[in-house]
């Protein structure tokens, strides 16, 4: 099986963020780490690789700093990248960003394609379903097992509240990925040494620009939300705030 | 384009999904601010659902039927939804932001050339402009977004953000009409199965009055034992946001949040727990929050009572000596 793997670049979990200047988006000098899903769908394609053969195809869409997302993939085992590089693609919407993704890939023939269920920055849920429709291909989300069928695959939908659900489904299609699916692996020391000889494909945005429309919406503006809630911030020493808060819990909660 | 909100409820084993009340109440908001007509429908409707959202204060609500829309797949939503939206031209479709939405809304919007905003907490009306908020980097900020492109404009809102209770009902039953869509025999191309339930469930943490719930900041799996003696010094069950349960660290039934159970204690303690809002769905009912947290802008603190800003590795030791002498009656 030859499958690709949309891997998106986000903000460091417990990286400080600060709003930018035109206060729509975060300052940018931060630390990045790959979104969360998108490695657990890379290792869901090597192990699809290593049960039936095929080739696993990175790609991403960012500036020059995202290119670490694809040497990390290389390392644990992907094939090859392709990396979409321009500032501009950041401040694409999820319509275009599939847009770009498809143009890219406009001249291989992938049986899979995996995305992460949602960014942990952005977190809009929709560009993997974006890009299914527009290569005109079957889809199933946040799906949590994949097993190769004959006519095709089963794959695991997680629903909510604990329910699950099989959905047999034709080749090529899109995945989206949930995290928990499998447990990731670590990138060896000879995999990081080979992944400095694995192609990396540069797409420039110049490539891709007759499939950029225009955003189908924007940005106002971003700000830290207001607390509703009166929250009670017990301070001093541990033990200090140990005796506080078991004198609430034992006057106020009344648990003790 | 006709100046009208089209609300699309979701049914899930026959039964009306609760969260669509909450859809119709933000509906029934924005209709009274813009004065613009408020519609629902019911995609592959079954008894009497639809007599049961007509009772709400909405003009009018459809049931669109075809055969090949039981099952859900979203091939057959889609192309149901786009015929349907084609032909009544409203001006803003709101859902709930639900796993069945996800599933075909943005392949809905892309066939119709037209976008989503998902997954909002609100809305503002700004002049002649919509702007819907919704949050970014997990809660740590919020965004006010708008339409750039031609309506229809596609919305799905957070479950919790508005409420559900407030849906009014109406003053007489509104009509209901059936509109029938075509569906090809090639349409569907997934053939899903029974809906099921992993195994049973050991542990109802529904019933526990004190909940000790750990998240990633617990770091490595034996420092579990930290919460355990903690929950044990307290009397209570513990429990994990979904990163601990998907390690294996403890049991998928401790797991809280949208995909694991929801709980209402009378004490939630979270430790480590950033308070993504997939975990808060699970336990924001609960009577008292408690959270203990290094970072002070950890979103869980919005919905705490008492808050510690702190390393939950010192914190917690004294706390479990303190709970004990509590308990001894010191
Ligand atoms: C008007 C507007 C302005 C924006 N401005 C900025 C900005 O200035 N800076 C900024 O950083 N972001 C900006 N964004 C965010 C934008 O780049 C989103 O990341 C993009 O729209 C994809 O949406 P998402 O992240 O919500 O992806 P989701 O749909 O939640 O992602 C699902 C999956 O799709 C895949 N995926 C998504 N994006 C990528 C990618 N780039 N590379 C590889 N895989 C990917 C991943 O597998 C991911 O798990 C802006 C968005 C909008 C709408
Ligand atoms: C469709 C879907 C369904 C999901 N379902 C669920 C669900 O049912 N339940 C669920 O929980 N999640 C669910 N998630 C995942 C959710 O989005 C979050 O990723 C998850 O809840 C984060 O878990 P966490 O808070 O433990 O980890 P993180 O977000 O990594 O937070 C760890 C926290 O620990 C703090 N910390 C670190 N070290 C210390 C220390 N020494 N002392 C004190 N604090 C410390 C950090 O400041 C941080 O706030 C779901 C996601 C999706 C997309």
């Amino acid at each position: 099986m030859k499958i690709l793997v949309c891997i998106k670049q986000v903000p460091q979990k417990d990286a400080p963020l600060k709003l930018n200047e035109s206060g729509t988006w975060i300052r940018e000098d931060v630390s990045y780490e790959v979104n969360e899903p998108d490695a657990y769908a890379l290792e869901e394609a090597l192990r699809q690789k290593e049960k039936h053969g095929g080739e696993v195809v990175v790609i991403t869409s960012g500036p020059a700093r995202s290119q670490q997302v694809l040497r990390e993939a290389l390392a644990k085992g992907a094939d090859r990248a392709i990396h979409l590089e321009d500032n501009a693609f950041v401040g694409l919407d999820a319509f275009n960003t599939a847009r770009v993704f498809a143009a890219a890939i406009k001249d291989e023939q992938f049986d899979l394609i995996f995305t992460g269920l949602q960014s942990d920055d952005y977190g809009y849920a929709q560009t993997g379903v974006v890009l299914a429709e527009l290569l005109g291909w079957p889809h199933a989300t946040i799906i949590m097992q994949i097993e190769k069928s004959d006519a095709g695959i089963r794959v695991k939908r997680e629903l909510e509240a604990g329910f699950f659900q099989f959905v047999d489904m034709p080749l090529p299609a899109v995945l989206t990925i949930q995290s928990g699916i499998n447990k990731l692996r670590y990138a060896t020391l000879i995999g990081i040494k080979n992944a400095k000889n694995k192609p990396l494909r540069k797409v420039t945005l110049a490539e891709v620009q007759s499939a950029i429309g225009e955003n189908l919406q924007k940005i106002e503006r971003m700000y830290i939300p207001q607390k509703t809630k009166k929250t009670e911030f017990l301070e001093g020493s541990s033990s200090e705030i140990a005796k506080k808060l078991v004198d609430k819990l034992r006057n106020e909660v009344r648990v003790l | 384009m006709t100046d009208t909100i089209l609300v699309v409820v979701e049914q899930r084993e026959g039964k009306l999904n609760r969260v669509s009340w909450e859809t119709i109440a933000a509906g029934q908001a924005l209709a009274a601010e813009t004065g613009w007509t408020l519609e629902a429908a019911i995609v592959g409707s079954v008894g009497d659902l639809a007599k049961e959202v007509a009772g709400k204060k909405v003009s009018k609500v459809y049931e669109i039927e075809s055969p090949k829309l039981a099952p859900y797949t979203p091939d057959a939503f889609s192309v149901a939804l786009k015929q349907f939206i084609e032909s009544k031209q409203p001006k803003l479709v709101l859902m709930p932001h639900t796993y069945q939405v996800r599933d075909f809304v943005p392949k809905l919007a892309t066939a119709m050339g037209r976008t989503v905003i998902s997954d909002c907490i609100g809305y503002k009306k700004e002049g002649d402009k919509l702007v819907f908020t919704r949050q970014m980097l997990q809660g740590k900020f919020s965004a006010d977004v708008s339409f750039t492109s031609d309506a229809p404009w596609f919305v799905t809102f957070q479950n919790g953000a508005f409420r559900g209770d407030k849906a009014e009902a109406g003053s007489a039953a509104a009509p209901v009409e059936t509109v029938n869509v075509e569906i090809a025999d090639n349409i569907v191309r997934n053939k899903p199965h029974e809906v099921f339930k992993e195994a049973k469930q050991a542990v109802d943490l529904t019933q526990a009055e004190i909940i000790v719930s750990v998240g990633r900041g617990i770091k490595e799996q034996k420092n579990i034992e930290l919460a355990k003696q903690l929950a044990e010094a307290l009397g209570g069950e513990i429990s994990a946001s979904r990163p601990i349960c998907d390690a294996g660290w403890l049991p998928m039934d401790r797991q809280i949040g949208s995909s694991g159970q929801t709980v209402a204690p009378k004490l939630y303690l979270a430790l480590g727990i950033s308070g993504a809002i997939q975990h808060i769905v699970g336990m924001k009912g609960s009577r008292t929050v408690v959270a203990i947290n290094k970072d002070s802008e950890a979103p869980i603190f919005e919905i705490a009572d008492y808050a510690v800003v702190g390393n939950l590795f010192e914190v917690v030791p004294p706390l479990i000596e303190e709970v004990k002498k509590a308990k001894a009656g010191g």
